[in-house]
């Protein structure tokens, strides 16, 4: 309770923070922020509560975006309809992907989210009509509503907070509901959950989609964030990315996802550019890839892991 | 009630069950003892639904199993526990048991509702709790717990199910003496009015609980019958139980 008042309060002050110190770049950037907070936190709930490894999810996050881009170019622009199809799309994505990969296990399940991330990442490379290799540049921002201009740096901010609120109370409520617990016993012992009566495979499969549904919620925001969707979004680095920021956070730690992505593209905002590290910022990942190899070595539940332990101490 | 049909089962060139047929009544506790590796672990796989069958028909009240997989065999009422304790961990005993409750309580597709404010699921597991001797342990991690009260957990969990028929692996495997009367004590208590497949190498306790003894060797049934009968065929104590009841 006390990390969500904490989170809650820095979040809403920090683009007024920013304003005051006439730095309102930052305010795009904390937006991206939030964004990844709420795509990390969608890996979380199949990787950390439901013991899923999934390597394959950039393809939800990515299919949310193209829908919104997609749409956004051939003139529907309104958030209530390009959002929630984008929801409905990365979920459908995540119902047909899940279904085949939740048979295996593993190292299996690992490749095989892999294998199909990187064929729907092919699947835009060659889609020429919706820019192909070179993306898709948007219009403008989706529209919400008369008087909310999302092309507004704030007005944006503080809907994608908004956004990023309600499905963290979601996946909270999840979480502690009957469906949480099974999912979190599947985690524990997968044969035992089964043999006390739960079709493990169907929960499994309904995570998957949740966090995929998420996930493409994600990405509608994004592709919005910066008005243009690549198959980047959907390239295995991409999955690769939000999975460190779940282990840099923690992995089935409530606050892992955001606290990660917070942690990361602090990081890299900070590394990458020249005022800290000179001409050495051109290498900015060999000191996040040493910082992430400590986090794993001494910290294998993360940052909010480190948190909850000086806590206690 | 149960009905175990010709069933066998090959890993590779090995036939782990060959050919089994056995009954188990309502009411009735029927071990089921055999050397190590004679396939009984296999066969309660198979009844459990966790192991497909090559071959053969299970039948539990009149409906055909065989095929059904381990959840709605659960639901029907045919529950199992493990030779090596599978428990959840990290659960403590009462989350544990509460999750075998819920199992069989109410849709558990259910996003909203803490599950932690659901009493009735709690007070009933605090119920098994006290049954399996563990109440005063019921705040404890599973994985705190020393083996004994571990192997009353894992009995505790198949209980939990409110089965109609318990298959027992082991119940005994690892405990001291005085862990074994206990167990035996909860055997005799939860037996009542459903029908057991107990394995077990604890002859002491075999010979105390069973109405009837199946032998297994070599994934084949040798002989079968009550325990006195069991107690003096040549076949099985060649086979099996040595000069171990000689004396």
């Amino acid at each position: 309770m006390k990390a969500a008042v904490f989170f809650a309060a820095t979040a809403l002050l920090f683009p007024l923070v920013m304003h005051v110190l006439d730095q309102p770049f930052y305010i795009g950037f904390g937006a991206r922020v939030l964004i990844y907070a709420m795509a990390a936190a969608s890996l979380n709930l199949v990787l950390g509560y439901g013991g899923m490894v999934s390597f394959g999810h950039a393809a939800f996050f990515g299919a949310g975006a193209y829908i919104v881009g997609i749409l956004s170019v051939e003139g529907v622009r309104s958030a209530w309809i390009a959002w929630p199809a984008a929801v409905v799309v990365a979920a459908l994505a995540a119902l047909v992907i899940g279904a085949m990969s939740l048979r295996t296990r593993g190292v299996y399940f690992i490749m095989i989210t892999l294998a199909f991330a990187q064929m729907m990442y092919y699947v835009f490379v060659s889609l020429k009509a919706y820019g192909g290799d070179d993306g898709l540049s948007m219009p403008g921002r989706s529209t919400l509503s008369p008087g909310l201009d999302l092309a507004d740096d704030l007005t944006w901010y503080y809907v994608v907070l908004a956004l990023l609120a309600a499905v963290l109370y979601f996946l909270h409520r999840l979480i502690h509901a009957r469906f949480g617990r099974v999912i979190g016993a599947i985690r524990e012992n997968e044969t035992r959950a089964e043999a006390i009566g739960y079709p493990v495979y169907r929960y499994k499969l309904l995570c998957f989609v949740i966090s995929g549904a998420i996930a493409g919620l994600a990405g509608a925001l994004v592709a919005n964030q910066s008005g243009y969707v690549s198959p980047s979004l959907l390239h295995w680095i991409q999955s690769g990315t939000l999975m460190i920021m779940v282990i840099l956070g923690g992995v089935g730690r409530f606050w892992g996802g955001p606290i990660g992505a917070v942690a990361l593209l602090v990081l890299e905002e900070t590394l990458s550019g020249s005022e800290l590290l000179g001409d050495y910022a051109l290498h900015w990942q060999l000191p996040v890839g040493l910082i992430l190899l400590a986090i794993v070595l001494y910290a294998p539940q993360g940052i909010a892991g480190l948190a909850a332990r000086w806590r206690r101490a | 009630m149960l009905e175990v049909h010709a069933l066998a089962k090959r890993f590779g060139g090995v036939v782990a069950v060959d050919d089994v047929s056995l009954e188990v009544g309502r009411g009735e506790l029927l071990a089921l003892i055999g050397p190590n590796g004679a396939g009984k672990t296999t066969l309660v796989g198979q009844i459990s639904g966790a192991i497909a069958c090559d071959q053969g028909e299970i039948r539990f009240e009149g409906h055909d199993i065989t095929r059904a997989p381990a959840h709605e065999r659960v639901r029907r009422g045919l529950a199992r526990s493990y030779q090596i304790t599978s428990i959840f961990k990290r659960f403590t005993v009462l989350e544990n048991l509460a999750l075998a409750v819920q199992a069989r309580s109410g849709s558990s597709f259910s996003f909203w509702r803490p599950v932690a404010g659901e009493k009735a699921l709690f007070d009933e597991a605090a119920s098994i709790a006290s049954e399996i001797g563990l109440h005063p342990k019921r705040e404890s991690a599973a994985a705190m717990l020393a083996h004994g009260e571990q192997r009353a957990l894992e009995v505790g969990l198949a209980l939990a199910t409110r089965p109609r028929m318990l298959l027992l692996d082991e119940p005994m495997a690892g405990m001291g003496p005085e862990e074994s009367q206990h167990m035996i004590a909860l055997i005799e208590r939860v037996r009542a009015g459903i029908g057991v497949l107990l394995v077990e190498h604890d002859m002491d306790a075999v010979f105390r609980l069973a109405d009837r003894i199946a032998v297994l060797v070599n994934g084949r049934v040798i002989a079968a019958g009550k325990p006195g009968e069991i107690r003096s065929d040549p076949q099985v104590r060649k086979a099996y139980l040595g000069d171990e009841l000689a004396a």
